[in-house]
Formats: C-alpha cells, structure tokens, sequence
C-alpha cells in the first residue's frame, strides 16, 4: 500500500488504518493492527498534525543521499498515537541551536531523487515535517 | 544433551582487502579447528552468517564456497542474515540442530569486508537493515537511529543532552582502552588513552553522536565450532557449554513508538535465555553487548536486565562496567574498540566469551569468569539474539 500512501500524501493526504477491534491507528498502513494484530481494519485519513519526540541531523548519508545532507530525521507522534518518520523542514543550524522535541507539526510530501536500491527507481517521496506557529 | 562450543577462531579485524569474504571465514576456521583439536572429517555442516555479501563484493549464496574452500565437500551449508546478528542467528540454529541430534559436531561462523567496500557504500549496505520503504526514504541511517535513540533517552528520564553525551562518552572511553589492548582488534594500540572530551568533540555524524560514539567499519571473519556434549568430553578439556539461548524479532524503528529506548525484542530474548538457563542476571560474571554506538550499550544493558531502565548511563560514568566494576562489559573492545565486521560480529563475541571462561584472555581477563553473556543486535531492534554460556 505503501504507493497509494505516498501518491496521498503528495495530495495533502495522510493515511493510515484504524482498528475496527481495537480503535488505534496504524498509520504508515500495515496489513496487521500495530496494537493488536488484528486485520479487521479500515482505511482512514488521519489529521497530519504530531508533535516531534526526537530528531537527528544528518551529516554523513548513504549512497544516492549525499547531496542532501544534511537532513534531519524525526520522528512524530501524530494526534491519533501513532509514530510516523519523516524530516524535519528547518534549517540544521536551528535544529541544533534549538529543543525543538514536543513542537508541533504538520506532514507534507517532498518529492526527492530516486536511487538505484530504493523500490521506485525514479523517484523518492519524503514526508516532511512543517513546525506549526 | 547439552551443546559445548569446542573451538574458537576469528581474523585480525580491520582492513583486509586482499581477502575475500570466503578467505576470511576459512583463516577464522583454521584457528578454530586446530583450537578444538578435532580433525575437519568430524564436522557435518556450515552455519555461515553473512550480511551483505552481494553489496560489498558482489557476492551471495556464500555458504557452499566456504564449505568447499575449508574442503567440507558437498556439507549441508547455510547462509543466515539477521543484519549486525548474522552469526548469532546461524549460532542459534546450530545449537538447536545439536541439540536435536540432527548434528554431532558443525562450525559456525561468519565473515563481512564493510571498510574495504568504502564508507558510502558501507553506510547504503548498512541501512539496508532500516525498513527499505518509509524509514529509507527519509534518509535513515544507523548512527542515526541511535542518535534518535540517545535524544530520546535524554528527554524521557530527564537528563539534559550535553550530560548525557558526557555519560555515554565513558562507553566509547571505557571500549578503546579494552580494544588496544586486544590483539585482535581494528584498534589494537590506538585510542587507547580516549578522554571524554575526545569524543565529545569528534565530527559530528549523526547528532548527538559524533564518530567516536559510532563503531567502525570493519573486514573480519569469525568462527567457532560447537559439538554434543558426549562429543566434547571425549576431545576437549574444557568444553564450554551453552546454557541458555534467546531470540526476538521487531518491526520498523517508527512502529515501536515509546519503547525504541527499551528495546523490547531484546528484553524477550534476553528472558528466553535466562529462563532456559535457568539463572538471572546477578550470576552473570561478564557481557558481550552490541556497542554499535555508545547509547546501544546503555539501552542493550538496560533491556537485559542488568540494570533499571534510564540508569545504565549513571552506572556506566561510575565505573560499574569496567573491569574492575560489578559487571565487566566487552572486555574485548566491544564493536567500538574491536570493529564490527557484521557477520562476524555475533561469533567473534563467542570467541571471546570462550577464551574468557577458559582463563585464555590474557590481555584483559575477567576475574573467575565462569558464567558470560553475549547480545547481538540485527537492524533497529529487528532481530536480537542472547547466548548464555558457560562452565559447571
């Protein structure tokens, strides 16, 4: 699913699955509930706002990345619970100089070079990660 | 029956670029099988643990070439991948296979050339190890899975960053002290001397971890070899048993939310394997942790059980996992100190619980050391594996 996820986010949609047992969201999707592995799910559009729980510049990138550098990777907890990993949209400087862990966020897509190990050969879609005023 | 691990062998780790993969697990398996004093006729399979072959010399399927290299000719032969735990994977299995009866005596072993590939690729091929969709499109690394672990850490038990990277500097210290002193080691007679502030104010890879929180990529191949216990006792003298073994797996490092500081995989493993031990970690006179950044030591010895989770970094400043503390902890360097050439990671850790248990390691020995635990780590707590072992 994980074309259907991307192509949605690049049109200002996240989704994700909520549980039709449990009530918790998966999100990105999974075939199986990330709480209780149940596969009684349903497809949903989540919010797109989390806070920021933890972050890293980037300095040193694999193969085919090289020229982003640096970036910086997070992790956010979005509204309805669960974690997704995306990038951080702030220069490294301020990421550095500043906590910027409990901010909020909003998700949107950022399409990026491809590279030759990545599943789609042409290009990549990133989430990235807006802070909110 | 028991299972008795009879032969211990790896590589210098380093740079080995005249080698290839097969030759460095054969040279491993030469000084395991003159160790064991066994003739190459008595071993009945290959459990060779390599992770990426095909990235770095453009090779997979490796099992049957190291088979045929050593001379065990048409021996059933494996190749396991768990990522950084390839070999205690094939380890694992090994064990079960012997103790099954399917086997009386096989080697295992493993072999990776991750700093003659160059650090680009060695970083792509490392990273294969993060989920290949969501968490690789955003550019994950390894380091910086640990630095979103150490930035973690640091907010959930309150301890302001700057302290906590002086914290966890003591790892890398305290593993480079215990690396030049091993002549094995990629560091052996380097760093040897590392003050904090060394590694404090080392580049910067991943922050909060500069590159002397970070292990090195490594060339080096590994190999032990494990029999029944009837086997054993018949050509060794000190045979050194596997009391008790464990293994879990994990999803994608976003998916394990709040517990990425706990590393949950690892706290069912390690409880798998004290259970089938049938001890707790107070009897545990010595660990072998995955130290692949200075924070995994800390979250590996947390979630093993040795300390309460967000105190293994006060303990570890303090001294408590060096050698004269309560609980030495890689007194062979450690990946930090050692290298960490991933599929020889998790036997090369064997090698040195063996030796240790025998009174073998000279150059850092652990006071009566009877009883040593080992910890591998495959991915972002994708696949962990425990070994116990030890002497009656």
């Amino acid at each position: 699913m994980f074309l259907e996820f991307f192509k949605s986010l690049q049109e200002g949609k996240l989704i994700g699955m909520k549980c039709k047992d449990c009530g918790s969201y998966t999100c990105p999707p999974k075939q199986s509930c990330n709480k209780c592995s149940s596969r009684n799910l349903e497809k949903v559009t989540m919010s797109g706002r989390g806070i920021v729980k933890t972050y890293t510049v980037t300095y040193v990138a694999p193969m085919g990345y090289e020229k982003e550098v640096p970036y910086i990777v997070a992790l956010v907890e979005l509204e309805e619970g669960p974690w997704i990993i995306g990038r951080l949209d702030v220069e490294a400087k301020i990421a550095e100089d500043n906590d910027l862990t409990e901010k909020r966020v909003s998700v949107f897509a950022k399409e990026m070079p491809g590279e030759i190990f990545y599943p789609l050969k042409d290009k990549r879609i990133v989430p990235y990660f807006r802070l909110e005023g | 029956m028991r299972v008795a691990v009879i032969g211990v062998g790896m590589t210098r780790f380093g740079k080995h670029p005249e080698k290839s993969l097969v030759d460095l697990f054969a040279e491993a398996f030469w000084e395991a099988l003159n160790d064991a004093n066994i003739e190459l006729k008595d071993i009945e399979a290959v459990y060779f643990g390599n992770f990426v072959g095909e990235l770095t010399d453009g090779s997979a399927n490796l099992s049957g070439f190291v088979a045929d290299e050593i001379g065990l000719k048409n021996a059933p032969a494996i190749r396991y991948e768990g990522a950084c735990a390839s070999s205690t994977v094939a380890f694992r299995e090994a064990v079960r296979a012997v103790k099954a009866g399917y086997h009386k005596c096989v080697v295992v072993g493993g072999a990776e050339k991750l700093l003659s590939a160059g650090t680009a690729i060695g970083t792509r091929a490392l990273a294969t190890a993060v989920d290949g969709i969501y968490e690789m499109t955003a550019g994950l690394t390894f380091p910086g899975v640990f630095a979103l672990a150490a930035r973690y850490y640091g907010k959930k038990y309150e301890i302001p960053l700057q302290k906590l990277r002086e914290m966890i500097a003591y790892v890398s210290v305290k593993n480079h002290r215990y690396g030049a002193m091993n002549p094995k080691a990629q560091f052996y007679g380097k760093y040897g001397d590392l003050k904090v502030e060394d590694v404090l104010n080392s580049k910067m890879i991943c922050s909060p971890l500069t590159l002397l929180d970070c292990c090195p990529m490594t060339d080096g191949g590994s190999a032990v070899i494990i029999a029944n216990e009837k086997f054993a006792k018949d050509v060794c003298d000190k045979p050194v048993y596997v009391l008790g073994t464990g293994q879990a797996s994990g999803g994608s490092l976003f998916r394990q939310e709040d517990d990425i500081i706990k590393a949950i995989p690892r706290k069912k493993a390690a409880e798998m394997a004290f259970k089938e031990a049938k001890i707790t970690p107070k009897d545990v006179d010595f660990v072998e942790v995955h130290d692949c950044f200075t924070i995994a030591e800390i979250i590996a010895l947390e979630a093993m059980g040795f300390f309460d989770y967000g105190t293994a970094c006060y303990a570890t400043a303090e001294g408590v996992t060096s050698m004269d503390g309560d609980l030495p902890v890689n007194p062979d360097g450690g990946l930090i100190g050692k290298g960490h050439p991933v599929g020889a990671t998790g036997t090369s850790q064997i090698y040195t619980a063996v030796k240790q248990i025998r009174g073998e390691f000279k150059w850092n020995q652990v006071k009566n050391a009877r009883i040593a635990m080992t910890d591998t780590l495959g991915g972002d707590f994708g696949t962990l594996v425990n070994v116990i072992l030890g002497v009656d």
